[in-house]
């Protein structure tokens, strides 16, 4: 089976299908449709320049690009992260735990598998090495997103009962320990879910994309669930790191609550 | 038991502050809400940043860990807080709940179905458990009619003649400021000033 390449034309039509939707969405005045526009028109023009930049970068496959397009999807997502914190940090700190967590997990966990599992040659050959990474930080984002918003949150709703076990002698780490055990639950159970279904309620994304560009089914699963076994592992070091250095960063040196150091919504 | 000594003590948004609270002496204060009562107390807890050093005996606060320092402390904030469900699990040992009006089937009970001055008697006993050197007291029978307010205060004071705890009593109620206390203070202008 050979790959069918889809043409203009093609996209055209499947694009027809949202404008229909669009015009749907106006005449029942659900009110969506400018926004499903916008953001189709979004995803068409960054999917298209991505994939030229792509296009550039897998004919140079210069090192220098290829770290240079690798920062600054770190430093994209560490803004993502920030912004979805209901209670993030104040300063540097809001977008440095995120984003230090991230490149901690996700590059450390991308380099293990280029260079140990996949071997490519030059190991930074960006077919293999930008996909990767992509993948890894786009659900490392999330998890370490909800991780972060979920610790923040509930040691602001929790304040009185963290002081007061402090107040009765309890260390920082004993007063935060199973806010932090949940916060940690709350990032990884997307991609537990994810694993938990995968194939019998859905198909991923990339393996359809996969089975849909002609690779044979079961080599489709088996990137898959490599993939996967990265995500999770990558998803889990990166909360880790993010509650571990966020839980530190919540008291001060005489181990007092300072939810002065978050940002007031 | 030793004294509580504060030296250019300040919670940030009060002036500086010097007092010496003896041991086994009682010191009330007063003051409109949000004039920095709780502040204080919190301050000397060790909870939030402040200026100036407080001393129990010869040990100065900021030269041991601060839950150390902290376990010295019996400090009683305004509204207790819980943080697992039931009641008991928050003492090491059976308190001596009859002395404060309560039972034993309290300590079963979950937190969220027991009274605002039931929690308020049960937080007095889970502080005295830890045996603290001092004791700082925000408003500890706000929640509680006169005849509970006078078991509590007789064993708060019966923990002071057995232990010598200098106390500070923030008291809005003038009367308990005269039953516990010789030596009054209120906070005023950012002052805390004797009356």
């Amino acid at each position: 089976m050979t790959l069918i390449t889809l043409t203009p034309f093609d996209l055209a039509l499947a694009s027809s299908l949202v404008l229909l939707l669009a015009l749907l969405s106006w005449r029942m005045q659900l009110g969506v449709e400018r926004q499903l526009l916008i953001a189709a028109l979004r995803s068409a023009v960054q999917l298209i320049l991505i994939g030229f930049v792509l296009k550039l970068l897998f004919a140079q496959s210069n090192p220098f690009f290829i770290g240079l397009l690798a920062l600054l999807m770190l430093s994209v997502a560490g803004f993502e992260v920030m912004s979805r914190q209901q209670r993030s940090f104040t300063g540097l700190w809001g977008y440095g735990i995120g984003a230090l967590s991230m490149f901690l997990s996700s590059f450390s966990v991308a380099l293990i598998t280029l260079w140990v599992i996949l071997q490519p040659d030059p190991w930074y050959t960006p077919q293999y090495a930008i996909p990767l990474l992509g993948m890894l930080l786009g659900n490392t984002m999330t998890g370490i997103a909800l991780s972060l918003d979920n610790l923040t949150r509930t040691a602001w709703d929790k304040r009185h009962q963290i002081e007061a076990q402090l107040l009765l002698g309890h260390d920082a780490r004993q007063a935060i320990s199973s806010i932090r055990r949940d916060a940690l639950r709350s990032g990884l159970i997307p991609i537990i879910n994810s694993m938990a279904a995968a194939g019998i309620v859905s198909l991923p994304g990339m393996m359809t994309g996969q089975i849909l560009a002609g690779s044979p089914p079961l080599e489709a699963a088996k990137y898959q669930l490599l993939i996967m076994f990265l995500i999770a592992s990558g998803t889990g070091l990166g909360s880790m790191a993010a509650i571990w250095s966020g839980s530190k960063r919540l008291f001060d040196e005489r181990q007092r609550l300072r939810l002065d150091r978050l940002k007031k919504r | 038991m030793p004294q509580l000594r504060l030296k250019q003590f300040s919670p940030l948004i009060l002036e500086p502050l010097d007092l010496v609270v003896d041991e086994g002496e009682t010191v009330t204060l007063s003051g409109p809400s949000g004039s920095g009562k709780s502040q204080l107390l919190r301050a000397i807890a060790d909870l939030d940043p402040h200026n100036g050093t407080a001393w129990i005996g010869d040990s100065a606060a900021d030269k041991m860990p601060a839950p150390q320092w902290r376990r010295k402390v019996g400090y009683l904030p305004a509204d207790s807080s819980w943080w697992e469900e039931l009641v008991g699990v928050h003492f090491s040992e059976t308190p001596e709940l009859d002395a404060l009006g309560l039972t034993e089937a309290i300590l079963h009970s979950s937190v969220a179905h027991i009274s605002s001055g039931e929690r308020q008697r049960l937080a007095v006993l889970r502080m005295l458990q830890q045996q603290p050197q001092i004791l700082l007291l925000d408003e500890p029978t706000a929640n509680l009619d006169p005849h509970h307010t006078l078991l509590v205060e007789e064993w708060i004071l019966k923990y002071q003649q057995h232990n010598g705890a200098p106390i500070l009593w923030v008291s809005h109620d003038p009367e308990q400021r005269l039953r516990v206390g010789k030596r009054h203070f209120e906070i005023h202008d950012k002052k805390v000033v004797q009356t």
